[in-house]
């Protein structure tokens, strides 16, 4: 899927929980994407993530993207 | 003693747990307090004649028919106003009585044509009941003299006719439209002799603010008021108890039918939702059953270009069945996936996302809810652990202050919005948070004591800053919080909502509302002894539109709003069946009953159920599909009545996406904008035609009874049947009964539902089981599901969708009252006559300074595209805001409108567009395009 449309709604997700604790956040942001993505929505915006250098993306969403299986 | 079906009692039921005993024709009868003489007799099977009274309306004592005698009183009081006492001893029929009635009678004859064979109302006319009733055989004061026989009919509505020549001067129109409307278009005009029923200011009923809802013409006692097809084809000798298939408050209807043709629909007293109480939709607009548009073969085609070819069910079946197996062989299980119905009823949408998970194999399925309220859904399961709203519809009337944000209940929920006028003119106040003014905000007898007019998308500070006045005014209800909420995620929620930030005085630069009426709408919230919250999209389709709910949840939570009448956060749902298509299970990452998929325990009661493994990974949502269609990894949809090309946002993205897949199966009525993009049409069949249940917004179950053939030969559940065996995965029900009896097997909250139940109840909301066995009007008495109400942290985030110089002004979307979402319906009725065509809302100021007259046709574009359509001058939008609707393909609303979505379900952004308005004087490329495209469309090849 288009890589801003996946990363945009990441940054969405993680804008939410970001008014917790940072630890909070990050856990809350992954468990997000795992109960409500795709699989391949969410291996997809894992890629992007490992392969793209300039991304516009929070750091809340980064963290919990690395987290998520 | 309860009421038989068809039974008048001539006036309404009193509420009292206090008990009177009397003495009607020397028969004993024990009553509660307060009922009328009339009702009392009535229930004891004694039918005093009447003609003003009926009892779905206050007593008014104005025919003098109802005289009766009482010991120890003067006179010949009206049964109908006169309440009961202790040891009254009453006498209905006496010499004396009867002479008088006669003169009554005589009276009202004398003034009334004697055309009853050739009559409308023949069969069903009170006054020739109560002509018989009284015994008259002549009239003294014969038929010549000054009389109203001659007046000319109004035939200006398209539903009914008003013939003044007919009129007894009763007042039941009047006060219908008073009583359980609550629109006042009615009156009688005049004194004495001349007195009459007008409308507005003695206009035609089309023209004056008459909203057709028919509560007139159930009131009217004769022919003066009747359904022209009524008039058109005589009475009917069937009815159906049925539940309407438009909006979430779920009427009950009564289909009265001559065999299988449906001669009229009529609101039933005994409904729980509507309380005999309809509105122009469903007591009128459902001509579109029997349309010349519908489709009632089977059709293929191979490809989006060709013309459709009409084929047998079996052939149709196949190719939908061969065209999903291909794909899953070479794109694997996930590229294929459906969508449910909110139109269709439970036991179908439970059919389908079954056929998902267990034919299909994956857990790609979605239903409109997703474009409505999935975040409702999300925003209530994590506060109070349940995804539905916490009322029944009568709980309003112990509301002593309502808050309506971002809905308009006398457009789109109008048989509620009536119940509530009807709370309102009795007193209780009202706060309307919207950007536009809605009718509720002033109408006859109703002022909001405040309206919140924002700027849309700014939702989240507003709550915000109410819940902060109520924080930092000492308005928290801490014993409810104390008892009933996690004490740690309070906590923390009241660090962060008594942040300056969050003060009205701070939200007031972002939502544009003065921070004194804020002040002043929390602190009337707050005092109320009940205060309730009732909201609609408004709230939902926004990107914050789940942080909404959550902050809504939050100020119920706060102020002890909750587990009892008059109080509770209240989801106005959109489609008849948007709760139940939840509830079936249709979202990608739930089965039925709102579990994970991800839970082992819960899927493996499905799998012994079903038989099949199922997938622990959610599935598509709705916008997913497209942009996985897109990519190249979506390539088969299988659509159950819902027009996703005409509903959904961006139409030209999800038209892409549409044209990108191999195998599109649509089933509905009529050949609609998805339809288009289909490559299987599946001939779908209406309400009135088949057996099932609906689910209203107060999660209420309601029986649909089929008062038709389907027309197509199949029901809806028949035809996913046939798909699902066709793709090797056996399903054999022999009726709706039984796939709710598996529903109730397999979901917790439905256990105790079965048809045998709702046959004698007639209607139950769920929860339904052994710790509720009569269901659950209010949620959350004792506690909540969660175990403690959950507060949440509503930061306020702004959408990504930003106005400026290029897309200066604001595009909010909405519904009107006589058009229902994409219209496929409603367009298909006389409701035209109301609302032909989407119009642009602008104010004054925006119009002027772009040079744009009332009228004109305008293009309204975005950076997602443009159309044209006219605009409308109106100062309900506030300057910077622009409405309109998207009822109409032709128009293409949703062409505008973007794809942002709230961040927890995907739901669209539909309230908030950037847009630019210029006059124009041709149409958009996309509505030339798109106009010819259509066309070839829906061409059908002629049978061989």
């Amino acid at each position: 899927m288009e890589k801003k449309r996946l990363t945009d709604m990441a940054n969405q997700i993680a804008a939410f929980f970001d008014a917790y604790p940072e630890d909070e956040a990050v856990a809350a942001t992954a468990d997000h994407l795992r109960q409500f993505w795709d699989p391949r929505m969410r291996a997809q915006l894992k890629e992007i993530v490992a392969t793209s250098g300039d991304l516009d993306i929070s750091p809340t969403a980064l963290s919990a993207i690395r987290k998520i299986g | 003693m309860a009421a038989p079906f068809d039974q008048d009692l001539g006036t309404p039921a009193r509420k009292s747990t206090a008990t009177v005993s009397l003495e009607i024709d020397g028969m004993a009868v024990t009553v509660p307090e307060g009922t009328s003489v009339m009702r009392a007799a009535a229930l004891a099977g004694v039918n005093v004649p009447k003609l003003c009274a009926t009892d779905t309306l206050e007593p008014f004592g104005s025919c003098r028919l109802c005289l009766v005698e009482i010991e120890g009183k003067r006179g010949t009081p009206a049964s109908c106003t006169t309440p009961v006492t202790a040891g009254m001893k009453v006498k209905t029929q006496t010499d004396r009585l009867a002479d008088l009635r006669r003169g009554v009678m005589e009276l009202y004859i004398s003034d009334h044509p004697l055309d009853c064979l050739t009559c409308s109302a023949n069969g069903d006319c009170e006054l020739q009941d109560m002509a018989g009733a009284v015994g008259l055989r002549d009239v003294r004061y014969g038929f010549d003299g000054e009389n109203h026989t001659q007046q000319a009919k109004d035939t200006s509505n398209p539903y009914f006719t008003f013939d003044p020549s007919k009129c007894i001067v009763c007042s039941r129109c009047v006060r219908a439209c008073e009583e359980q409307q609550g629109t006042f278009a009615l009156t009688i005009d005049g004194r004495g002799f001349a007195s009459h029923v007008t409308a507005g200011m003695d206009e035609e009923f089309l023209a004056s603010e008459c909203v057709s809802c028919g509560a007139c013409v159930d009131a009217c006692p004769t022919a003066t008021l009747m359904e022209k097809s009524v008039i058109e084809m005589g009475q009917p000798d069937r009815k159906v108890a049925t539940t309407c298939a438009y909006c979430g408050v779920g009427c009950g209807f009564i289909a009265e039918t001559q065999g299988d043709k449906v001669i009229r629909m009529t609101p039933d007293k005994r409904g729980k939702a509507n309380q005999g109480h309809s509105c122009v939709k469903g007591r009128f607009a459902w001509g579109y059953a029997t349309h010349k548009d519908r489709i009632t073969s089977p059709l293929v085609r191979d490809s989006i270009h060709d013309p459709w070819r009409e084929v047998s069910w079996e052939e149709a079946i196949a190719k939908a069945a061969n065209g999903f197996r291909a794909i899953q062989e070479k794109y694997g299980r996930g590229a294929v996936g459906g969508i449910t119905s909110s139109r269709c009823t439970n036991e179908e949408t439970y059919l389908v996302q079954k056929l998902i998970r267990a034919a299909f194999g994956n857990n790609n399925t979605d239903t409109c809810a997703r474009v409505c309220h999935s975040p409702t859904g999300y925003g209530l399961k994590t506060a109070f652990g349940t995804s539905a709203g916490t009322q029944d519809f009568a709980s309003v009337q112990d509301a002593d202050v309502i808050l309506v944000i971002g809905a308009n209940p006398t457009d789109a929920h109008p048989v509620f919005g009536s119940q509530m006028k009807r709370r309102l003119r009795d007193g209780a106040g009202l706060i309307v948070a919207d950007p536009r003014r809605i009718d509720l905000v002033k109408s006859p007898h109703i002022q909001a004591a405040h309206h919140l007019q924002l700027m849309p998308g700014t939702n989240v500070a507003l709550i915000n800053a109410i819940a902060h006045v109520i924080a930092t005014e000492g308005l928290i209800d801490e014993g409810f919080v104390n008892a009933r909420c996690d004490l740690g995620e309070f906590q923390r929620w009241q660090d962060f909502i008594t942040r300056p930030e969050n003060s009205p005085e701070a939200t007031e630069s972002i939502t544009g509302v003065p921070a004194a009426e804020v002040r002043a709408a929390a602190r009337l919230y707050a005092g109320a002894r009940n205060a309730a919250i009732y909201y609609g999209l408004g709230v939902t389709e926004h990107s914050q539109g789940t942080t909404m709910v959550m902050g809504m949840a939050n100020l119920a939570m706060a102020t002890g709003n909750l587990g009892r009448s008059g109080v509770g956060v209240n989801p106005l749902r959109g489609q008849n069946n948007v709760q139940g298509s939840c509830d079936m299970g249709s979202f990608p990452h739930e089965l039925p009953g709102y579990r994970h998929v991800s839970d082992a325990a819960t899927r493996a009661l499905f799998e012994a159920a079903w038989g099949v493994a199922l997938d622990p990974e959610p599935g598509l949502r709705i916008p997913n599909m497209f942009d996985a269609a897109l990519e190249g990894s979506f390539k088969g949809l299988y659509v159950q009545g819902e027009d996703i090309v005409q509903s959904d946002p961006n139409t030209q993205h999800v038209t892409a996406a549409m044209e990108a897949m191999d195998c599109v199966v649509v089933q509905d009525l009529f050949l609609n904008e998805t339809a288009a993009y289909a490559h299987v049409f599946l001939p779908g069949a209406s309400f009135l035609e088949k057996d099932g249940t609906f689910t209203n917004a107060e999660r209420r179950i309601s029986r649909v009874r089929r008062a038709m053939s389907p027309m197509a030969g199949l029901a809806d559940w028949e035809a996913t049947m046939a798909l699902s065996n066709a793709l090797g995965y056996p399903m054999d029900y022999a009726h709706p009964s039984e796939i709710m009896d598996e529903i109730a097997q397999l979901t917790p909250t439905f256990a105790g539902v079965s048809y045998d139940k709702l046959d004698r109840d007639g209607s139950i909301q769920w929860p339904c089981n052994d710790s509720a066995p009569d269901g659950t009007p209010t949620m959350h008495e004792d506690g909540f599901a969660n175990g403690a109400g959950r507060f949440m942290i509503t930061q306020y985030v702004p959408t990504d969708e930003r106005t400026g110089p290029r897309f200066p002004l604001i595009l909010t979307t909405g519904r009107i009252l006589s058009q229902y979402n994409v219209g496929a319906q409603t367009r298909r009725t006389e409701n035209g006559a109301w609302h032909g065509e989407d119009v642009l809302e602008i104010h004054p100021f925006d119009a002027e300074t772009r040079g744009v007259r009332d009228g004109d046709r305008v293009s309204l574009a975005s950076r997602a595209g443009d159309i044209t359509l006219k605009a409308r001058i109106s100062d309900r939008v506030q300057p910077g805001v622009v409405y309109t609707t998207f009822h109409h393909p032709e128009t293409g609303a949703n062409v505008v409108t973007t794809e942002h979505s709230d961040w927890a379900t995907n739901c669209p952004e539909y309230k908030v567009t950037a847009v630019e308005v210029r006059p124009t004087n041709r149409w958009s490329d996309w509505q030339v395009e798109n106009e010819a495209f259509r066309e070839r469309a829906v061409r059908i090849e002629a049978a061989e």
